[in-house]
């Protein structure tokens, strides 16, 4: 366990040698990674590591610095360090801690931390690993190779404490467990992978589970296809669908917002997306992998709708940013250890609609379902789309033959109005979640 | 130079008995080979934005890194702190991957013989903030001053000095001081009231702060960004389809980087996962195509004097006129494929299990006139400069996202496009090269390389290259 009271110190020290305010981030981790291969144990991982950062405002400069040498010298250098820098740094009339009305904690158990996972011993950890990938390889004859089964666990505790009274700490953990299975038909071979991360070993699905559907994933890319370039409906599924909520958020966080970087930047109270479209960003849910009792600032989590029914009604923002904009800070602030804090989200999600996502497939005449997504093609400030892709054809309401190398494109500006139809399959498998969704219209480049 | 003059002798107190007996450690319960990473790593960042400094970081990482090899499997623990008992405490925990009686350990070290590729006296994050601070300054005035159309600017500049000691079973200890800055400007523009447009430039390399005083200096990156953002204010949007392909020279040696080189890592050829597995000799490219992966060029961002397992780079050729001729090892792939090392075992920090990396991976010129080679096209897309790029190393599919392109239309370069990404197949892209200009030219220091969670700094170059065909994904038809 970390003594919070090194933050208490850390503070204390930088408002005698000359900080107007200050706060400091103390973390702890525990990393553990067991990775199997072909039936065998390949790499073990297993350490921890702790560091500290403060940040310094001399009335508006501010400085910061981070350490891994938690001693009292280690903290006296921080501090030194962390006021150098504010020296050199300009004023910025935005600059500040949030607050002391803002300041405070989610009460209640959050379930963030689960010791279930520290129970599981180095021969168990090993042992899920090796049967996700035996479930993979049993699977299908063309499952000839594998490029590993992994069995990963977390476990940390960050304190967060400011010059306005604030102290606060919590533990968390997070264990994960995928399979990566290679398939060979002809001159076809294809990997794909599966996965389940949660906060606790219980919350994650069973290691023959994950390897099945990783061999299912795999296979049915086998002999892709390009196919020839046109304007049809796309289909992402969940794991792909996320990132375009992911690309929501870069373009709903502050930052980007008040630096008018994004295609959402003054839309404010706007109908942006199709109506069937809710998207709610929420820190609170218990359990979740997005949770957390405060911010990075020291501000509650909470619940947050950014879309309802297709009208943008709020921004993503920290103390910082909200101020740039004359609004409230949404408890969304975000940082490694040191630095100004930047925006993150909590559990990210886009509602779930009716329909089951085959039922959507069949109503399908001609077009794509996404399952791999690959590049970074997508432009915030224009919102510019275009990805390459991997999937399925759909013809006649049925997924035909695989298709690969091709790009999907259009505008996320546009790809929002478009969407067309939402699924009612939303499971959480990390901290943004989305159901199948379809978009009405986008270019497939192929030959 | 000797473990008690060196950083780590000096600073820790550690000797070469200390060495020993961690390694004896880590070889206690058996394990065919161990090593030992320390690390200190000393970084500045700094950035201006809306014309003010907001963000300034300083901070400091250390630690060491104890990996334990038993054929084919590998342990591997670290600790922040470099106590003697917190070290063989994680040297222990690496072991626990073998099994079996301890080795006798080998006595006695042999210092790496290495070349100086970043010769710098006073490395930049030696110098004073405030002469750093005045960099980003620089260049927040001078992309203000470009164009009045500029309404955002962002600068940063990031530099770090790395001081490395690795030693191993084999008796090698090799040290290492390795310097790198980088800056880099993103500027938004708008004409009137359009829609914004961004431009980014950036560079560095393992250079002194005088390479932004004299060589690349803040201005030079600020108005690069800006003409970037300019040029996209008037931009159409991208084709869609096949066509024929000009890359630039350059920066859009990240095609390399995608398309050839991460399937050449030995990694996954030893596990045979890749599009690349098993053609060592089969023709993979055109014949004007011949990349060489060279961790050895003076002060580039990619190269290093020794990789992070203690052996020294090299050049190393991966494709000779067309013909695939090598992979990327690192020590675990060369073990285990009976192959000598290549330079190429990199690791993000000493938290991190090394892996075959790349360092700066280019295509060698070529003998046509870039002029000509635009003439030649009757139709295609011009790639000036790309943004990211991503590859499947099993099915060998790769994209790459042009940041700033053009149409060609009958032999010349006419309106810039926008949006444009180009995906290919890794075996099969480069056997479509026509033409290789004798324009090669290296990028300007802004590589960032992520593999399974590791980022690595390398670099890439090529000379403007004529591929004929090429799917481009835009939405226009």
């Amino acid at each position: 366990m970390i003594d919070p009271e090194i933050a208490r110190e850390a503070i204390r020290l930088a408002q005698e040698k000359g900080a107007t305010d200050s706060e400091c981030t103390l973390a702890e981790g525990e990393e553990f990674s067991a990775m199997v291969r072909m039936r065998a144990l390949e790499n073990l991982k297993d350490a921890g590591s702790r560091g500290a950062g403060l940040r310094v405002l001399v009335g508006q400069r501010v400085g910061s610095a981070y350490t891994s040498d938690l001693s009292s010298e280690g903290i006296r250098n921080l501090v030194d360090s962390a006021l150098a820098i504010a020296d050199v740094s300009t004023e910025d009339p935005h600059a500040g801690l949030p607050d002391p009305s803002e300041l405070g904690s989610l009460s209640g158990d959050l379930r963030l931390y689960s010791d279930d996972i520290n129970q599981l011993a180095t021969p168990d950890r090993i042992r899920q690993a090796l049967e996700a990938e035996e479930a993979a390889l049993d699977a299908d004859p063309r499952i000839t190779n594998s490029d590993g089964a992994t069995f990963g666990a977390y476990t940390g505790e960050r304190v967060f404490a400011n010059s306005r009274g604030f102290l606060g700490s919590y533990r968390s953990s997070s264990c994960s467990l995928s399979a990566t299975p290679v398939a060979r038909e002809g001159q076809s071979m294809e990997r794909s992978y599966w996965f389940s991360y949660a906060r606790s070993h219980a919350g994650l699905e069973s290691p023959a589970a994950i390897g099945r559907r990783a061999a299912e994933r795999t296979v049915r890319r086998l002999g892709a296809r390009k196919v020839p370039t046109e304007n049809v409906p796309v289909v992402f599924d969940p794991l792909t669908a996320r990132t375009l909520i992911s690309d929501v958020f870069g373009a709903v966080e502050g930052d980007a917002v008040y630096r008018k970087a994004s295609f959402l930047a003054g839309k404010l109270g706007e109908r942006i997306a199709s109506e069937n479209v809710t998207i709610i960003d929420d820190g609170t849910l218990p359990g979740r992998l997005g949770t957390s009792p405060f911010d990075d600032e020291g501000v509650p989590s909470r619940r947050t709708v950014v879309i309802e029914k297709g009208v943008l009604k709020n921004y993503l923002l920290n103390t910082y940013t909200a101020r740039k904009l004359g609004l409230r800070t949404t408890g969304n602030a975000a940082r490694g250890l040191a630095g100004n804090a930047g925006v993150g989200h909590g559990n990210l999600f886009l509602m779930s609609g009716e329909r089951s996502p085959g039922d959507i497939i069949r109503g399908i005449r001609k077009g794509l379902y996404v399952t791999e997504l690959l590049g970074q093609g997508v432009n915030t400030v224009t919102g510019d789309y275009s990805r390459g892709a991997a999937g399925m054809w759909i013809e006649n309401g049925e997924l035909a033959y695989p298709v690969s190398e091709v790009t999907v494109a259009s505008n996320l500006e546009r790809m929002l109005m478009d969407i067309e139809c939402i699924a009612s399959d939303l499971e959480f498998r990390g901290s943004v979640a989305s159901p199948t969704l379809v978009i009405r219209e986008m270019t497939v480049s192929g030959k | 130079m000797s473990i008690s003059n060196s950083f780590f002798g000096q600073k820790f107190g550690l000797t070469e008995h200390d060495l020993q007996s961690y390694l004896s450690e880590a070889l206690s319960a058996g394990g065919d080979y161990a090593d030992l990473y320390f690390e200190y790593v000393a970084t500045s960042s700094l950035s201006i934005d809306e014309s003010i400094v907001k963000s300034a970081v300083q901070g400091v990482s250390l630690g060491v890194g104890v990996r334990v090899i038993s054929g084919e499997r590998t342990g591997y623990a670290y600790s922040d702190d470099l106590s003697p008992e917190k070290i063989k405490k994680a040297a222990r925990v690496a072991a626990c991957i073998a099994q079996g009686p301890s080795k006798v350990e080998k006595t006695g070290f042999e210092s790496t013989r290495m070349r100086d590729l970043y010769p710098i006296l006073t490395a930049p994050s030696e110098t004073s903030l405030a002469e750093r601070v005045e960099l980003v300054k620089r260049a927040d005035r001078a992309a203000r001053a470009a164009d009045p159309r500029v309404f955002q600017v962002q600068a940063s500049y990031v530099d770090n000095l790395r001081q490395v000691l690795v030693a191993n079973s084999d008796g090698v200890l090799s040290m290492d001081r390795q310097p790198l800055a980088r800056m880099s400007v993103v500027v938004l523009a708008r004409q009137g009231d359009g829609n914004p447009q961004r431009g980014f430039s950036g560079g560095g390399g393992r250079v002194a702060l005088d390479f932004f005083l004299n060589e690349k200096t803040p201005e030079h990156f600020a108005q690069e960004a800006v003409r970037q953002a300019i040029v996209q204010l008037d931009a159409v949007p991208a084709p869609a389809g096949e066509m024929t392909v000009v890359l630039g020279p350059g920066w859009p040696g990240i095609l390399l980087h995608e398309a050839v080189g991460h399937g050449l890592e030995a990694d996954f050829n030893r596990k045979k996962v890749s599009a690349f597995s098993d053609r060592i000799g089969q023709q993979v490219a055109s014949p004007l195509c011949t990349v060489i992966d060279d961790g050895t060029i003076q002060n580039r961002r990619g190269s290093l004097n020794v990789d992070d397992e203690g052996a020294p780079t090299q050049q190393n050729v991966l494709i000779e006129k067309g013909i695939l001729r090598g992979y990327l090892f690192d020590k675990l792939s060369s073990r285990l494929l009976g192959t000598g090392v290549t330079g190429n075992g990199r690791r993000e920090s000493y938290q991190h299990i090394p892996m075959p990396r790349m360092t700066n991976t280019f295509m060698l010129a070529g003998d046509s006139d870039p002029e000509e080679i635009i003439r030649s096209t009757p139709r295609g897309l011009y790639c000036a400069n790309f943004g990211g790029g991503q590859v499947d190393i099993t099915s060998g599919n790769f994209v790459f996202s042009a940041s700033e392109s053009y149409l060609i239309e009958d032999g010349h370069i006419t309106r810039p496009v926008r949006g444009a990404t180009l995906i290919g197949n890794g075996p099969e892209a480069l056997k479509y090269v026509s033409m290789v200009g004798n324009d090669l030219k290296l990028d300007e220091g802004v590589g960032i390389c992520g593999k399974a969670g590791q980022s690595v700094p390398v670099g890439v170059g090529i000379p403007t290259v004529k591929i004929d065909r090429m799917t481009v994904g835009g939405m226009a038809q």
